[in-house]
């Protein structure tokens, strides 16, 4: 399959889906348009992340999902070396980012950091733009947000 | 007077433990060996196991104080009490949550206990094996962040990053806790010592980390038995004043996608300066510490955070030198830990502490005074404790 060579992980991991309670769901529709949506107060207008029924700051209900540019910088990484699933075992190593995205209240995001090999040495604070990685192999298809080093895009 | 404060009011006056196993190797189902355990710490204080009347645990114990309760014929208990999260940062908040129940007057004679057969239900270290994940894991587990260790080494990599840590410093703990466990018989890597070499050959388990930084995964049950002070004096043991215990956790620490707004934290920030206020004592007036390694950059960052280290001092007082038995500075883990004794979920962190004020310890600090643990670094919410000989 060729989609299954450009993922960052092998297929087999746990799918993501919005929690009962319908938290996330925007998001997560967003991601199958490549978009990148961040959750806003609108009444304060402070961002947060992961989504919420409430604004941590202001205590409103009235919250929004905004886009926002599709770049951060990376606010830590690790290399994963040991398999915790089985769909891991061949994909050894494979670099995890923790991304800080400054157009959006600092929020952070997780995601693989795709487009060169996991050995290869990187730095905190090097800057990142999002790659959507497009899952259809499931029947119900979903998106994941991964990262490249903006120099490589 | 009515102080706010369990300070000197409680003592740990038994402790039990079963034979610790590697995980899956227990002959014993965990509730058998839960109810050993107890038993054991019933018998240690020298108290009848039927005058329980109390029982706290953490981590989503599930052998359940109705079900110990119901097998050993207790004829009533008055306070059941399970301390909220995950990992071991209920630990010394379950003794804490003991000692409140006695000094309030709920219960007379409470046990904090764990019993954990990793196998026979699931194991910490395996991620989610379900086809589907919503909720925080939705953010992490679709991009292979699943396990503790890699949702610590995020934090810790930050913390490294931030202060110039070395990775000798981290191996300093590891080798602290293997070292220790060579002169105990109960510890499950006895006779597996640990070299600087055999550290930095090891595999990554996932950077930072290596597999002798990680939290071994064990099979046994831990119990220690609170009761109060005036009672400690008239029993068999050494009494283990509890002076102080904290809990908590502190702005946001629970933000879904590693968003907590300071991150580089094991989760101690608010809750050490409580302990040490409660304690009316400092760090440096601490003798022997059990600091709770589910992995060793995390014991780092909790050590730091209880005031013992400065942060950008870490590769400087991170030495197995300061930490040995009997001499360090600060003798660190002397059983061995969850790194070499066994992860009973840090409770035999708390059993230990208990040893070296009795003066019982494989690795016995002389004239301890205070002893304290701290309990499961990284999650929400923590703990942590600090014993004495004296109850002011």
């Amino acid at each position: 399959m060729t989609t299954e060579q450009q993922n960052a992980l092998p297929h087999g991991l746990p799918i993501p889906a919005p929690s009962v309670d319908g938290l996330g769901a925007e998001f997560w529709d967003a991601t199958r348009r490549h978009e990148l949506l961040v959750q806003r107060c609108n009444d304060c207008r402070n961002w947060q992340w992961g989504p919420e029924h409430i604004c941590h700051h202001c205590h409103s209900w009235d919250l929004a999902y905004e886009p926002v540019e599709p770049t951060g910088a990376i606010y830590s990484w690790e290399r994963v070396w040991h398999p915790v699933h089985p769909a891991l075992v061949n994909a050894l190593p494979y670099m995890v980012v923790l991304v800080e995205l400054p157009q959006a209240g600092n929020v952070r995001m997780v995601g693989n950091l795709v487009g060169q090999d996991p050995e290869i040495p990187i730095e905190i604070g090097q800057n990142v733009e999002a790659v959507f990685e497009d899952h259809d192999e499931d029947g119900k298809g979903y998106t994941l947000v991964q990262w490249m080093l903006s120099e490589k895009v | 007077m009515s102080e706010r404060t369990i300070r000197g009011k409680t003592a740990i006056v038994g402790i039990g433990e079963t034979t610790y196993y590697k995980h899956g190797q227990t002959p014993d189902p965990e509730f058998k060996m839960g109810l050993e355990a107890v038993l054991l710490a019933a018998e240690d204080a020298g108290i009848d196991v039927r005058e329980i009347d109390g029982f706290a645990s953490y981590s989503n114990e599930r052998s359940t104080p109705e079900r110990i309760a119901t097998a050993l014929g207790i004829p009533h208990y008055g306070f059941s009490n399970m301390f909220w999260g995950g990992g071991g940062g209920g630990g010394s908040g379950a003794v804490a949550n003991a000692a409140a129940a006695v000094a309030a007057g709920y219960a007379e004679v409470v046990v904090a206990y764990r019993s954990l057969a990793q196998g026979q239900f699931s194991r910490f270290g395996q991620g989610a094996q379900t086809s589907h994940v919503t909720g925080e894991m939705a953010f992490s587990a679709p991009y292979g962040l699943m396990s503790p260790a890699q949702r610590f080494a995020m934090r810790v990599q930050r913390f490294m990053h931030d202060h110039g840590v070395k990775q000798e410093a981290l191996r300093a703990i590891s080798l602290t806790s293997y070292a220790h466990a060579q002169n105990n018989p109960r510890a499950v890597m006895h006779g597996r010592d640990l070299t600087d070499e055999i550290y930095d050959n090891s595999r990554w388990i996932v950077e930072p980390f290596h597999l002798f930084d990680c939290c071994m995964e064990n099979d046994g049950a831990a119990a220690v038995i609170v009761t109060s002070a005036e009672r400690a004096r008239t029993l068999k043991q050494k009494p283990a004043y509890i002076l102080a215990a904290a809990q908590g956790s502190f702005l946001r620490q629970g933000s879904w996608a590693h968003n907590a707004p300071d991150y580089a934290t094991s989760n101690f920030k608010t809750v050490a300066p409580k302990l040490f206020e409660m304690a009316g004592i400092g760090p440096k007036d601490v003798d022997v510490l059990q600091s709770y390694e589910n992995f060793t950059g995390c014991v780092l960052i909790s050590m730091v955070e209880h005031g013992f280290c400065e942060p950008d001092e870490c590769n400087d007082f991170f030495t197995i030198e300061n930490f040995r038995a009997p001499d360090g500075i600060l003798p660190l883990n002397t059983s061995g830990g969850n790194l070499a004794e066994c992860y009973m979920h840090g409770l035999e962190l708390i059993t230990e502490a208990v040893r070296q004020i009795r003066g019982t310890s494989p690795n016995q600090v002389s004239d301890v005074e205070i002893s304290m643990v701290t309990s499961g670094p990284m999650v929400q919410p923590v703990s942590s404790m600090i014993l004495a000989t004296e109850p002011v």
